[in-house]
C-alpha cells in the first residue's frame, strides 16, 4: 500500500492511497521511513501528522475528530471546524488537523506535520516515484506525503 | 466520521526489564450476564428491575457528571470482536500486559460492581458476585493478573465477612473500597474492614470515586466533570484526615493504605497541616500518639496516574521525597481515558533507581509478590 | 516588632461578644426578636470559643473569650507587632442563619458594629464588608451601602457556603465588587449546609479545622472552571486563612487534567496557573508548612512568584507563639514584599492616601 520515490534522499515521497481510498472526513495510518503517520482528508484536502501524540506517544489515527469550541465570555459557545481538531484518546489533548498544533500551547506542544499532496498517477509513473506495494494507475490520482 | 481501530500502543515493544507492576486495571464484564451464576436468583431479578441504585439519581449506569468520553475509556481500548474497554483477556493481554510487558497487574473493578449501592442487602450480594466474577473471568486464566476483595463497605460487617472468605487466597492482593464513602473512612464503623483485612494480610485500597451521597464539595455542588475529577484529589484528602484522626493507625499498627487514582501531590501539605494544627489541639484527640505526619509517611501508599504535572518538571521530585520514594506505585490506569504509558508517564528527571522502585519495586515489596 | 517594614496586616478578627452587642445597630423589629426569642449568641463550630486554635491563650480574657475590644487588639497585636494597617475579617456566624432576611438585618449590624467599634476607634484598621450570601439581592445592597466608606477595602465570605463560590449566581457580587474596587475575600469556615467533607460530617474539629484546606482547593477550582475570572479580569480573590501548601498541587492537577478536557470550559483560555498568579492571593497565617526553612523555600519556589502572598497575624487565632507572626522559614528578602507591597498592590482602597 505504499509507494517511494527511487532517488530518495533526507526526504522520502511516499505514495499513501489512491485518493478515492481515503474519503472525505476519513484517515490513514500508514508506516514509512520507520514513522508512523496518519493521513486526513478535510473535504478533499489531504494533511498528514506524526501518528505519535507528543504527549505520551498514544496513536492519534485511534483519537477522536471533533470540532473546536471557542468562548468569548461564560456561558457562550462558539462551535466551528467540525472535523478539523484530532484528540489523542490518551488524556484527549487536542490537536489542529491543519497544523499539527496543540491548542493549549500551539508554540510547543506540536504533532510533527508531513507535507501532503494529491498527484496524478500520470506524473507518478513517468516521474522519479517507483510503486513498490500497490500498482499505481495512470488514470488515478494518489496521496503522496514526504515524509 | 470516526473509525475506530484498535491498534496496540506505538513505539517500543515489551519493556518487559522495567519489572512493570500495574496497580490499576479495571475489569469489565462483557455483559451483565456474566455475574448472573454468582447471583441468587433473588439478586439477580433485583438487579434486572432496579440495575444499580448509586447515592446519585440517574440510572442506567449514566453518571452525575458525564465523562469526557464514552465510559471514560481510550478509544482505541474497545475489543475487536465487540464488547466494552478490558472486557476481553485476549485483547487485555495484547493491548496492555504483553505490549508494555507487564509482571504483574492489579484489577480494580469499578462499575458495576455495587459498591455504594443504597440497598446494603443487594450491595453484599454484588460484591461477592464480582469476586467469584474475578476468579472465574480473570484470576485463573491469567498468572500475571491479581484480584481485589470487593468489599460491600457501607455494610463493615459483611465486608469483614467478605475479606474472611477471600483470606489466604494468593488470586487477591488487596481489599478495594471507593474513595467516596457515605462516611469519612476513619469512622469506627468502618473499622470492621480494617481488622478483617490486616488479619487476612491485605492492604486496603482506596479507588477514586464512588458517590457517598453529600455533594462533593463541602460548599455545595459543582457544575463541571473536571470539577468532579478535581474534586477525587479533595475526598481522598478528606479520607487520608480521618483515618489519621480517627486513630485507625493507633488501633491497626499493621494496616497498609493505598490511595489509587487520587493524585499525590497533595499529600506532603495535608500532613503538613495536620502536624501544624495538631500541636494545637492535641487535647481533642488524645489517642494520637504521634504527630499525623508520621502515620501518614509509615501507612499510606500512592499510585501514580494521575500523576500531577507542575510546571517546572524538577518539582515532582520535591514531591516525591515528601511522599517517599518507596512509598509510590505504578498505575496505567487502563482502560481509561487518561490512562498512562508506562514508558512515557514517569518524568526523565526521576533517576533510574527510583524509577525501578516505581516501576514494580515497591509494589513488590508491599504486596509481596 | 515589624515596624521598620511598615506591615498591613490582612486578617485580624474581632469577635462579637454576643448578640447583645449587635442590637443596637438593628431596627426595632430585629432588636426585639432577638430578645423575644432568645437568640442570644451566633458563634459557630468553625470557630468553638474554648478551642485552643480560636483565641491563644494568652490572648483569653477572664471570660474565657477574648478578641472583644479595639484596646485587646492593640495591645496584643498593632502595637506590639508595629502593623501600620490592618483587615478586620469579622467571624460571626451570619452566614448560618437561614431565614435570609434575619440574615441581611443581622450581618447589617455586624458591619456596623465593626464600623463603630472598631474602624471609628483606631485610624490604622480597615474591614471587609460582611456579606449576608444567603440572598444575592443582599449582598449586593450591603455592598452598595458600606462601599462609600473607603475603609471597607474587601467583601467577605466564608468558604464553605451552599454552592461553590463561582458559580453564576454569584456573578452580580463579583461585579460589584469590581466596580467598588473590592476584593473578594474567601475565609475559612463554614455556613454548614453541607458536610465540612464530600464523604460526610467529620468527628473531631482538628479534621473540620484541615477540612478547610479542600474547601479552598474546591472554591478556586469553581472560580476558575465557570469563567469568573474570565468574565471579570479585573476581580482579584483573596484567599484568608486558607493554608498556601495545597496550592501547586492543586494547580498541577487541575491544569493537567484542563489540557484535555478545556472543550467543557473554553472560557478557560489560558494556563490557570497564569490566571491564579495574576487574580489570587492568599494570607501566610497559617502557611501548613514545617518549621524547615529548606521546604519552604522549596514550596516558594513552586509558587513561581512572590506577589502571591499577602502578611497576616491572623489574631485573635492560635496560629504562633510570643511575637513570630511571620511563619518560620520565609526568608527576610520576601518580608517587605508581603508585608507592605503585595498587600498595597492587591487593595486599591489601602492605597488612597497612604504613603507606598
Amino acid at each position: 500500500m505504499r509507494g517511494r520515490s527511487t532517488g530518495s534522499r533526507a526526504v522520502a515521497r511516499i505514495v499513501v492511497a489512491p485518493v478515492g481510498e481515503i474519503p472525505a472526513g476519513g484517515r490513514k495510518l500508514v508506516e514509512a521511513e520507520g514513522k508512523r503517520i496518519v493521513v486526513f482528508n478535510l473535504g478533499g484536502e489531504f494533511y498528514a501528522l506524526s501518528d505519535r501524540c507528543p504527549h505520551q506517544g498514544g496513536s492519534l489515527c485511534a483519537g477522536l475528530v471533533s470540532g473546536h469550541v471557542e468562548s468569548r465570555e461564560p456561558g457562550v459557545y462558539h462551535y466551528a471546524r467540525r472535523g478539523e481538531m484530532i484528540r489523542c484518546p490518551w488524556h484527549y489533548w487536542e490537536f489542529d488537523i491543519r497544523t499539527g498544533k496543540s491548542w493549549f500551547d500551539p508554540k510547543r506542544v506540536q504533532v510533527r506535520q508531513f507535507p501532503a499532496q494529491v498527484t496524478t498517477g500520470a506524473a507518478l509513473v513517468e516521474g522519479p516515484y517507483v510503486a513498490e506495494t500497490f500498482p499505481v494507475k495512470v488514470e488515478d490520482d494518489y496521496v503522496v506525503v514526504d515524509a | 466520521m470516526n473509525v475506530i481501530q484498535p491498534i496496540a500502543a506505538p513505539g517500543k515493544p515489551a519493556a518487559a526489564t522495567l519489572g512493570l507492576v500495574d496497580v490499576d486495571i479495571h475489569p469489565r464484564p462483557h455483559r451483565i450476564e456474566d455475574f448472573k451464576p454468582f447471583l441468587s436468583d433473588r439478586w439477580w431479578e433485583h438487579l434486572q428491575t432496579w440495575g444499580m441504585r448509586a447515592r446519585h439519581g440517574f440510572t442506567g449506569g449514566q453518571p452525575p457528571f458525564p465523562k469526557a468520553q464514552p465510559l471514560a475509556s481510550r478509544r482505541d481500548a474497545w475489543p475487536p470482536n465487540g464488547g466494552t474497554p478490558a472486557s476481553d483477556l485476549d485483547f487485555l493481554r495484547f493491548q496492555l500486559l504483553d505490549n508494555y510487558g507487564i509482571d504483574y497487574g492489579v484489577l480494580n473493578p469499578l462499575q458495576p460492581s455495587g459498591q455504594g449501592d443504597r440497598n446494603n442487602a443487594f450491595s453484599v450480594a454484588m460484591a461477592h458476585a464480582v469476586n467469584e466474577w474475578q476468579l472465574e473471568a480473570w484470576l485463573r486464566k491469567e498468572p500475571r493478573l491479581r484480584g481485589s476483595v470487593v468489599v460491600p463497605y457501607e455494610d463493615p460487617q459483611a465486608s469483614a465477612a467478605e475479606i474472611r472468605k477471600r483470606a489466604g487466597d494468593p488470586n487477591f492482593c488487596q481489599v478495594l473500597m471507593m474513595s467516596r464513602t457515605a462516611e469519612p473512612a476513619g469512622n469506627p464503623r468502618y473499622w470492621p474492614i480494617y481488622e478483617a483485612a490486616v488479619e487476612a494480610g491485605l492492604p486496603v485500597a482506596f479507588h477514586a470515586f464512588g458517590y457517598s451521597g453529600w455533594a462533593m464539595t463541602n460548599g455545595g455542588w459543582p457544575s463541571f466533570y473536571i470539577e468532579e475529577v478535581s474534586e477525587h484529589a479533595t475526598s481522598c484528602q478528606n479520607q487520608v484526615i480521618s483515618l489519621v484522626t480517627e486513630g485507625v493507625f493507633e488501633r491497626f499498627p499493621g494496616l497498609k493504605i493505598i490511595l489509587i487514582e487520587c493524585g499525590f501531590a497533595w499529600l506532603p501539605s495535608v500532613g503538613w497541616r495536620l502536624d501544624k494544627h495538631w500541636r494545637h489541639l492535641k487535647s481533642e484527640v488524645p489517642h494520637l500518639k504521634r504527630a499525623p505526619s508520621e502515620y501518614i509517611r509509615d501507612h499510606i501508599w500512592v499510585s501514580t496516574q494521575p500523576m500531577e504535572e507542575p510546571e517546572r518538571g524538577q518539582h515532582i521530585l520535591d514531591i516525591c521525597e515528601w511522599v517517599g520514594w518507596d512509598h509510590i506505585l505504578f498505575a496505567s490506569d487502563y482502560p481509561h481515558w487518561d490512562f498512562d504509558d508506562p514508558r512515557a508517564a514517569i518524568p526523565g528527571v526521576i533517576p533510574a533507581e527510583r524509577r525501578r522502585g516505581i516501576y514494580g519495586g515497591n509494589a513488590r515489596a508491599l504486596y509481596g509478590f | 516588632m515589624f515596624s521598620r517594614f511598615r506591615p498591613i496586616d490582612c486578617d485580624l478578627h474581632p469577635m462579637v461578644p454576643g448578640m447583645r452587642a449587635l442590637t443596637p445597630y438593628m431596627d426595632e423589629f430585629w432588636r426585639d426578636q432577638v430578645e423575644e426569642r432568645g437568640i442570644t449568641t451566633l458563634d459557630t463550630q468553625s470557630w468553638p470559643v474554648r478551642s485552643p486554635k480560636t483565641i491563644r491563650e494568652d490572648w483569653r480574657s477572664e471570660d474565657g473569650r477574648g478578641a472583644a475590644t479595639v484596646g485587646l487588639l492593640q495591645a496584643q497585636s498593632l502595637d506590639r507587632l508595629g502593623t501600620d494597617l490592618g483587615i478586620l475579617n469579622p467571624l460571626y456566624g451570619v452566614q448560618l442563619v437561614f431565614n435570609e432576611d434575619m440574615a441581611a438585618a443581622f450581618t447589617r449590624a455586624l458591619n456596623d458594629w465593626t464600623r463603630a467599634e472598631w474602624l471609628d476607634r483606631d485610624p490604622r484598621l480597615r474591614a471587609s464588608i460582611v456579606l449576608p450570601l444567603q440572598s444575592i439581592e443582599a449582598s449586593v445592597a450591603e455592598i452598595e451601602r458600606l462601599a462609600p466608606d473607603p475603609r471597607f477595602v474587601q467583601v467577605l465570605v466564608l468558604v464553605m457556603g451552599e454552592m461553590p463560590l463561582g458559580r453564576r449566581q454569584y456573578w452580580p457580587i463579583l461585579e460589584a465588587c469590581v466596580r467598588h474596587g473590592l476584593p473578594l475575600g474567601i475565609h475559612a469556615g463554614s455556613a454548614y449546609r453541607h458536610p465540612q467533607t464530600s464523604v460526610g460530617w467529620t468527628s473531631y474539629y482538628l479534621e473540620e479545622y484541615a477540612a478547610n484546606q479542600q474547601a479552598f482547593q474546591s472554591t478556586l477550582a469553581s472560580l476558575l472552571t465557570e469563567g469568573a475570572f474570565s468574565k471579570f479580569p479585573d476581580l482579584r480573590v483573596v484567599l484568608l486563612e486558607s493554608g498556601v501548601t495545597w496550592l501547586p498541587s492543586f494547580l498541577w492537577r487541575l491544569q493537567k487534567t484542563w489540557k484535555g478536557v478545556r472543550f467543557e470550559v473554553p472560557w478557560v483560555d489560558r494556563l490557570p496557573t497564569e490566571i491564579v498568579r495574576d487574580q489570587v492571593r492568599l494570607t501566610v497565617q497559617p502557611l501548613d508548612a514545617p518549621e524547615d526553612g529548606a521546604i519552604v523555600q522549596r514550596v516558594m519556589d513552586q509558587l513561581r512568584s512572590d506577589a502571591l502572598l499577602l502578611w497576616a497575624s491572623d489574631w485573635p487565632h492560635w496560629q504562633y507563639d510570643g511575637d513570630a507572626a511571620m511563619p518560620p522559614g520565609i526568608p527576610e528578602s520576601l518580608w517587605p514584599k508581603l508585608m507592605r507591597d503585595n498587600p498595597l498592590a492587591t487593595y486599591g482602597r489601602l492605597r488612597e492616601g497612604v504613603v507606598a
